[in-house]
Parts: structure tokens; C-alpha cells; sequence
């Protein structure tokens, strides 16, 4: 078989794939935080609560009215969002004209609150979701046998962060958005309601958190801690594309997926902290981020 | 009738009195007090296998005991400590320095256990672990203030890892947590395997906690040749591997060394159908285990209790049994006084039927392999295993002389 520094080609595919499915769910959670920072200048720290959110939110609805994983990718972001939308409305808004810190305290205890409350609701060992009919089964790809689950996480969290990058960067509301952040009151001297867009910006922010949820439910089991597992990766990812960059948090939530992938393969007690190293040696050589703009 | 003012006043100033002035007095009157500290975690992974239902069977062992409580009172407290063995220990220092606390149970995670163990015996006070798996608690890092309740990794890997050796499971491959609890299963159960004749092909030791995804660790096993995965893992960790194990088409023999009853109901029976683990409790057991789960059911609806819950129970009565004994004076003197009596007493109550403790700390009970039922065989929710096999108290535990206990060669 064919070698690559001394590791066998088909392992190492393997592990490159599943790599890219874990980057998937980073790209998303990385992306609404870049969006939520970049435009409104606040580090949400409740970001794995709402992604764990939606995972409870649509385990909610199959179990308790009937309503099943399609129709959930829309109506548990939407009700997650709303959630959202009230946060920003009632205490977030509050925080523009202070310091950083005061937006990650806040949302940081937000966090532990919800994640409290489900705890408490739904105990610790988490609730099965199963996998829609129409994505069970798998795919023998030679190398490895790719469940048809995983390769629907990979291309619908891939179309979701191109169309996101694709709306704030080619559209008008994009337009009008990054301009409101640089200069809100010229923008709300053309007639746009400002807060209401900054609002609404938190809430879409927010509903690409609980999408990603929805997209991680049948993966693993719906679990109140299962944000809290990804949050401190995902912010690592943020830094490292350079805060605030929409797409260099896409870019770098699949490219530190591989990342982890292959180091799970080659030194599976490092895959914890290689994203770290890394996020490390880019603060230090790059402050700005892979792709940030040096202010 | 009439009351005079005088008669009011005087009545008041004496309830005052007796309530305000006389503290010192009442407290020498007053029968001592221990405290039963339930140290676990309540905020993450290990809620449900520990948690308040190790709280709640503490405190029915406390309420069923009451009326034998030869002068003294029993209360139970309780603490969260995150998973954190620092945290675990600075709480440990001050239940027992400030806060009157004479023995602490449960203490799920081993790192946790190990390092509250070593408070416990700075201070002459008692752990009495439930939660906790290494068998290096009885063995290397034992002390005479302390026994280990329900389970531990060598028993986990005699009964099901014997098991699945015996059924032609002889090559393996290991996913484990990478700490001490999950490196002293792999080694316990990798002793097994080499001693008959089977071998290792490779392990996985993954970051603990904070990690969800096995998938990678799941398609080395897979590639390793393996007959048989061996889980060395716990709580969400093991249902995480599990179910992903099923969805990425695992052809291995999947052995979950320790998993709980809390686990399967969260897997669902559809995908833990037919593995096989290993408890020293099951509610559904005997006439015993059913009278106690009774019992404690309606405080935890939803969250029947397990091996560990029920081993909070059946050490705190025996701690009991044990002050008895020896007397309140005597007991609230030291809590190396307390183990040797628990020691010497044989135990006995519904959750675990009749045992003893060795020297070294280790609980004698039977351990029973159990295989999850189909969902066509359960009649509902909790209604999980089928007792697959019985290995007796002689043969269920380390033997004494293989655990290297420092202070029994003394």
C-alpha cells in the first residue's frame, strides 16, 4: 500500500475524512461566532450553550409533538434564534458601549445557566436522537465505510457557511450591515433601524449555533455538556482564522479538523491540545490571525 | 384567660434565654453529630452514574437507620467537585477541618478518589469509595482509612473481560480515557488477556474529558485486526463510542468494561442490545435489590439507582453499623477506629445482600455479568439485563496478595 512518511495512505485518508466532518461542525460554530464578533463586537461565550440548544430544542420537538429532523434544521434555529433575539434585546444590547470582557462575562454566565437548566431537565447521560430514514446506511469508499450521515454534515455545513460568507460579503444587507458596524450613526442617518439590525444579526449569530445542534443530534447523543466540549475548540478556531473573519473561520474550522484528524491517528493523546500549539504559534507570529486584518 | 403583662413579659425573656443564652449549654447536652459528606459530581458527565441519587440513597440509609443510632445523630452534606481532583481535595480539607465532617462517600473519578483518599488519611477520617474504579485505592496507593464499596477496574475486567476472552475474544484493541482510571482498566483487563494466551493489538488513549467524537479512534481499531474492542471508558464517553461504533459498520465484539445502567437507557436498547457488562447491583436482582429501589424510586423517578448509588447506601449503613460498635466517643475520634470496625463487622442490607471487607479495603460481593435485553424482552423503561452469570466473592476481586497494599505487608 501506498506510504506517506511512513503511514499507510488509506488510514490517513480515513482520518483525513472524518477530519473534515469534525471541521463541518466547527466551521459552522466558528462561523456564527465570527459573525456575532465581527459585526457586533461581542465574544459569545454562550455559543456552545445555544448549539447545545439546538440539539435539545429538536429532541424536544420529535419527542414531544411528533415533529421530525427536517422540519426541525428550520423551526429549532428559529425558536434558538428568537432565544437569541430576546438575549440581545434585554441584556446584550446593554454591553455595546463597554468593555469586551463585560459581553464574555455576561454570556458566559448565560451559558452556565442554560447549560444548568438542561442538566437539571434532562440529567447527564444524554438523550438518543436517531438518524432520518432517508441519510442511514453507508458507503464502502474503500479506505474507510463513510456513513451517508456524515457526508450530508459535510456538504450542508459547507453550502451553509458559503451562503453565509456569500450574504454579508455580495448582497446589499451585507453591505449595509458591515457599514453599520463601522459607523452606525451614519448608517441610521440613511433610514436603516441600526439596533434592529444588530439585533436581528445576534439572532441569525445565534441560529447557526442551533443548527448546528439540530446537524449534531443524531451524531451524538443530545447532551447538556456537549457545547462545552466544542466551545473552547471553537474560539480557538475563531482566533486562529483571525477574530471576526468570516471566512477564515470557515476556512480555518476545516482545515484544523484535518488537523485533529490526522493527529488522533499519528499521537491520539496530543489531539487535545494541537489545535492550542497551533493557536499559540499563530498569536505569536500573527496576532491579527490567519487571516485578520492588522488594525 | 387572662394573661398579665408581668406573666407575658416573663415569658418572653425566658424563651430569649433559652433560646439565645444557653447555646453552649444545649450543644454539651446534645448527642454528637457525624457527617456523611457525598462528594461527586453534579455538573458534568458523571451527574447521573453518581450525583443526587447517591445523595438520596445516603440519606435513606441515614432515615432507615435512625432508630438504632446508639447516642448520635447522622447528616448528610454534599459538595460538586467538578471532575477536578484539586477542587475534590480542597473541599475534602475543609469538611474535615471546618466543617465536622467524618467520612466522605462516593467520589466518582478515579484522580479525584485518589488524592481525597490521601486527605482522608492525613486527617483520620474515613473515605468509603463507590464511585471511584481504580483497584490501585485497595492496592499500591491503599490506606487503612479507606474501603472501596461496590466495584473496581480488576473485577470490571475479570467478569466481562474474562468472559469475552472465554467466549474466543482473544485479540483486542483498546479506546481508553487517558487517566488513571482508564489506563488501570486497560492494564487490569490486558493482564487478563495475557494471561490466557490472548494478546493485544494496539490502544487509543484519547484526551479526558472534552472529547465526543471516537470515529477516528473507532476506524484504528477496525484496521487493527482486532477480534474484540475494549472500551476503557466511562458515562458519555462509552455511549458516545458505542453508538458511533454502530454507525460507522464496527465489525468487532464491543466490550464495555464499565458501564451503568444510565448508560443504556441513554443508548436505547435498539443499539445496546446484547453487550454484555458488569454491575455488583441491578435493581431487578433479588427480593433485596427490588425492596430497596422500591424504597428509593419516588425520590429519583428518573434515574434508578446503580452499583454506585446503591453502594452509598449499603456503606453508610455498615458506617453506622460500625459507630455502634465501637462507640459515638470512640468514632468521632478516629476514623481509622471506624474502618476496622467496618472491617470486622460482617455487612449486610437489601442493596447487596450479606459480605465482608477485607483488610486492605476491599468489599466482598459477588459481581454479576449481565447482558442488555432485547427491546421484544423489556417490558420498559429500566427493565434492562439479563443475569448472565454469577462470579462468587472468592473469585469476583483481586487477591490479597497480588494488590501490593503497603500496609498489609507491614
Amino acid at each position: 500500500m501506498l506510504m506517506v512518511l511512513g503511514y499507510n495512505i488509506g488510514p490517513l485518508l480515513a482520518q483525513g475524512m472524518l477530519g473534515l466532518i469534525n471541521g463541518a461542525f466547527y466551521a459552522l460554530l466558528s462561523l456564527g461566532l465570527a459573525v456575532i464578533f465581527g459585526l457586533l463586537n461581542i465574544i459569545n461565550f454562550a455559543h456552545g450553550a445555544l448549539f447545545m440548544l439546538g440539539a435539545v430544542v429538536s429532541w424536544m420537538l420529535l419527542n414531544w409533538i411528533g415533529i421530525g429532523y427536517w422540519p426541525s434544521l428550520i423551526i429549532a434555529p428559529l425558536i434558538v434564534g428568537a432565544f437569541g433575539v430576546l438575549l440581545e434585546k434585554v441584556f446584550i444590547s446593554k454591553l455595546y458601549k463597554l468593555d469586551h470582557l463585560y459581553g464574555l462575562l455576561l454570556t458566559f454566565g448565560v451559558a452556565l445557566i442554560v447549560e444548568g437548566l438542561a442538566r437539571n431537565q434532562f440529567g447527564s447521560s444524554g438523550m438518543a436522537y436517531a438518524v432520518p430514514d432517508s441519510l442511514r446506511g453507508a458507503t464502502k469508499l474503500g479506505f474507510m465505510i463513510m456513513p451517508t450521515y456524515r457526508a450530508w454534515v459535510v456538504v450542508a455545513s459547507f453550502v451553509v457557511c458559503i451562503s453565509t460568507w456569500l450574504i454579508l460579503e455580495k448582497t446589499p444587507i451585507g453591505a449595509t450591515l458591515r457599514a453599520a458596524t463601522e459607523n452606525a450613526a451614519l448608517v441610521q442617518s440613511f433610514g436603516v433601524n441600526v439596533p434592529r439590525l444588530v439585533t436581528l444579526t445576534y439572532g441569525a449569530g445565534v441560529a447557526l449555533a442551533a443548527f448546528a445542534g439540530v446537524m449534531a443530534a443524531p451524531v451524538y447523543s443530545v447532551n447538556p455538556n456537549m457545547g462545552s466540549n466544542v466551545i473552547i475548540v471553537v474560539f480557538a478556531v475563531v482566533v486562529i482564522g483571525g477574530m471576526g473573519s468570516i471566512l477564515g473561520s470557515i476556512l480555518t474550522g476545516f482545515g484544523l479538523g484535518l488537523l485533529e484528524g490526522f493527529t488522533k491517528y499519528i499521537y491520539p493523546e496530543g489531539s487535545g491540545v494541537v489545535v492550542f500549539v497551533l493557536m499559540i504559534i499563530v498569536l505569536l507570529l500573527r496576532p491579527a490571525g490567519l487571516f485578520g486584518k492588522v488594525s | 384567660m387572662e394573661i398579665s403583662r408581668r406573666k407575658l413579659l416573663g415569658t418572653v425573656t425566658t424563651a430569649a434565654a433559652t433560646t439565645a443564652l444557653p447555646m453552649s449549654r444545649a450543644r454539651a447536652q446534645a448527642k454528637p453529630v457525624f457527617k456523611l459528606g457525598v462528594l461527586n459530581y453534579q455538573s458534568g458527565p458523571y451527574r447521573d452514574t453518581g450525583g443526587i441519587t447517591s445523595v438520596i440513597c445516603t440519606k435513606q440509609a441515614v432515615e432507615e437507620f435512625s432508630s438504632l443510632m446508639q447516642g448520635y445523630t447522622v447528616e448528610v452534606v454534599t459538595a460538586d467537585h467538578q471532575n477536578k481532583p484539586d477542587v475534590g481535595a480542597s473541599i475534602a480539607r475543609q469538611w474535615f477541618d471546618r466543617d465536622g465532617v467524618d467520612a466522605i462517600l462516593d467520589v466518582p473519578n478515579s484522580g479525584v478518589a485518589l488524592a481525597v483518599s490521601a486527605v482522608a488519611k492525613e486527617k483520620n477520617k474515613v473515605h468509603l469509595n463507590t464511585g471511584a474504579a481504580t483497584s490501585d485505592l485497595t492496592g499500591v496507593q491503599c490506606n487503612e482509612n479507606f474501603i472501596s464499596w461496590n466495584y473496581d477496574t480488576w473485577m470490571l475486567a475479570q467478569s466481562t473481560g474474562g468472559a469475552t476472552v472465554k467466549a474466543g475474544g482473544d485479540t483486542w484493541f483498546f479506546i481508553t480515557a487517558d487517566y488513571a482510571f482508564g489506563h488501570k482498566l486497560e492494564g487490569d483487563t490486558t493482564a487478563l488477556i495475557k494471561s490466557a494466551k490472548g494478546s493485544v493489538k494496539g490502544s487509543a488513549s484519547y484526551p479526558f474529558p472534552g472529547t465526543t467524537d471516537f470515529s477516528s479512534f473507532l476506524l484504528q481499531a477496525q484496521s487493527s485486526g482486532a477480534k474484540v474492542l475494549g472500551l476503557a471508558n466511562a458515562g458519555g464517553d462509552t455511549i458516545n463510542s458505542i453508538k458511533q461504533a454502530k454507525e460507522f459498520g464496527l465489525t468487532m465484539d464491543i466490550a464495555a468494561l464499565l458501564m451503568f445502567i444510565s448508560d443504556v437507557k441513554a443508548l436505547t436498547l435498539e443499539v445496546a442490545q446484547g453487550l454484555h457488562l458488569t454491575e455488583s447491583f441491578y435493581w431487578d436482582l433479588n427480593d433485596g435489590t427490588r425492596a430497596f429501589t422500591n424504597r428509593v424510586k419516588s425520590k429519583t423517578p428518573d434515574n434508578w439507582p446503580n452499583m454506585s448509588h446503591a453502594g452509598c447506601y449499603s456503606g453508610s449503613l455498615h458506617f453506622m453499623k460500625a459507630i455502634n460498635k465501637i462507640g459515638a466517643t470512640a468514632a468521632k475520634a478516629s476514623g481509622k477506629a471506624i474502618v476496622e470496625a467496618m472491617k470486622s463487622l460482617p455487612t449486610e442490607d437489601d442493596a447487596f445482600g450479606k459480605g465482608s471487607i477485607r483488610q486492605d479495603g476491599r468489599s466482598l460481593f459477588p459481581s454479576y455479568l449481565f447482558q442488555v435485553k432485547k427491546p421484544s424482552e423489556s417490558k420498559g423503561t429500566w427493565d434492562y439485563y439479563k443475569l448472565v452469570q454469577t462470579t462468587p466473592a472468592e473469585q469476583a476481586w483481586r487477591p490479597l496478595k497480588d494488590g501490593g497494599c503497603p500496609f498489609i505487608k507491614a
